[in-house]
């Protein structure tokens, strides 16, 4: 970023921008060189730095946890294990609390979304520029202009990642709904509920949206929280070095609770929703 | 130069922004106001009223949380 007047409009521009793999309007395929290029990709379209981040993370969630399953012992636990062990505690108290079906799916579900939430939205606490530099030099090394290489490291800032969650989730509620109650079962309680079946239509709008602004508010409660952290986090890296520790200390203090309270949140509404899916009560 | 466009659009980022921090202030002092209560009257239930303060907080928080996400999208992405 160094030939040429970087305005500061042009660095928060260029810090908004994913690294977008796709087909170009003319039919070939590769990296978009700046935001209008990538939108015009339209749907056929791969944020590869979102998928790069999430993979990765996931993965070291999943060594970590399996390394600890495997090595667990009862006599002289590790730290590290007792750090696992009072996770898996936590996350088991909360399931218990809002759960009261029976499925055996629904506590590593939470425990996933838990650890995996809290690792991407960690990544907001790296400083701003220190791993798009790095993208840029590696990119460097390999040829490509460094102008034209950008990445966003917190995978929850990309709204595609937090739909893709969400939507997971939905299909997860649909599945257990009829699974649970009968495809019978499920449309009526979309049909009959508040009012009796003479306002059918009416109860079917009411619950209808009932049920899609389950996926869509997590998933933008999660993106509008991660997005707007990061927001200010490129804005406070505009002003001058000698006064920016002065705004970003108090707001990465701050920022550490949003990450937690925001994975948690996530989780208690996966739990709640999942419970939902499962009474039979009506 | 700012077009007539981008001023506009500052303006719609703007409103966005306020009016969500207006609910999202008012839905919390509420909830903070009623967790204070419940905590003078018993007080030995401190800790499970904190952490369904916090529970609420994030929902309460959810939509002007979106709102804010949508304005610093136009105010930076859209209208530069």
């Amino acid at each position: 970023m160094a030939s040429g007047e970087l305005t500061s409009s042009a660095y928060i521009k260029h810090h908004l921008q994913n690294l977008t793999y796709g087909k170009f309007p003319d039919g070939h395929w590769g990296f978009a060189e700046n935001a209008s290029e990538a939108k015009e990709m339209g749907f056929m379209a791969l944020h590869v730095d979102t998928l790069g981040f999430s993979f990765v993370l996931g993965a070291i969630f999943l060594l970590l946890f399996s390394n600890a399953a495997k090595r667990a012992t009862i006599d002289a636990p590790s730290g590290f294990q007792n750090f696992i062990e009072s996770i898996i505690d936590f996350i088991d108290d909360n399931v218990r609390g809002s759960f009261k079906g029976q499925n055996r799916m629904v506590a590593p579900l939470a425990l996933t979304t838990f650890i995996w939430i809290v690792l991407m939205n960690t990544m907001d606490l790296v400083p701003v520029d220190w791993l798009p530099v790095l993208a840029q030099k590696i990119g460097g090394m390999f040829g490509m202009d460094p102008h034209h290489i950008f990445l966003k490291v917190v995978p929850t800032t990309d709204p595609n990642m937090t739909f893709g969650m969400s939507i997971g989730i939905l299909l997860l509620i649909l599945f257990y709904s009829v699974k649970e109650k009968g495809l019978g079962g499920f449309v009526g309680e979309l049909t009959l509920h508040p009012f009796g079946k003479w306002m059918l239509p009416f109860n079917l709008f009411l619950e209808g949206v009932n049920l899609l602004a389950k996926p869509v508010s997590l998933a933008l409660r999660l993106f509008g929280n991660m997005y707007a952290g990061e927001m200010i986090f490129i804005l406070i890296a505009l002003l001058p070095f000698w006064i920016q520790w002065s705004l970003s200390l108090p707001w990465a203090i701050f920022h550490i609770l949003i990450v937690l309270l925001q994975a948690f949140i996530f989780m208690t509404l996966v739990i709640v929703y999942m419970d939902m899916a499962h009474q039979k009560e009506h | 130069m700012i077009t007539e466009v981008q001023a506009t659009l500052f303006v719609a980022g703007a409103i966005l922004m306020g009016l969500g921090a207006l609910g999202a202030a008012v839905g919390i002092g509420i909830l903070g106001a009623r967790f204070l209560e419940g905590a003078a009257r018993q007080p030995e239930l401190i800790p499970m009223l904190r952490t369904q303060m916090f529970i609420v907080m994030g929902l309460v928080d959810a939509v002007p949380m979106i709102a804010v996400g949508i304005s610093m999208y136009i105010l930076f992405a859209v209208a530069g």
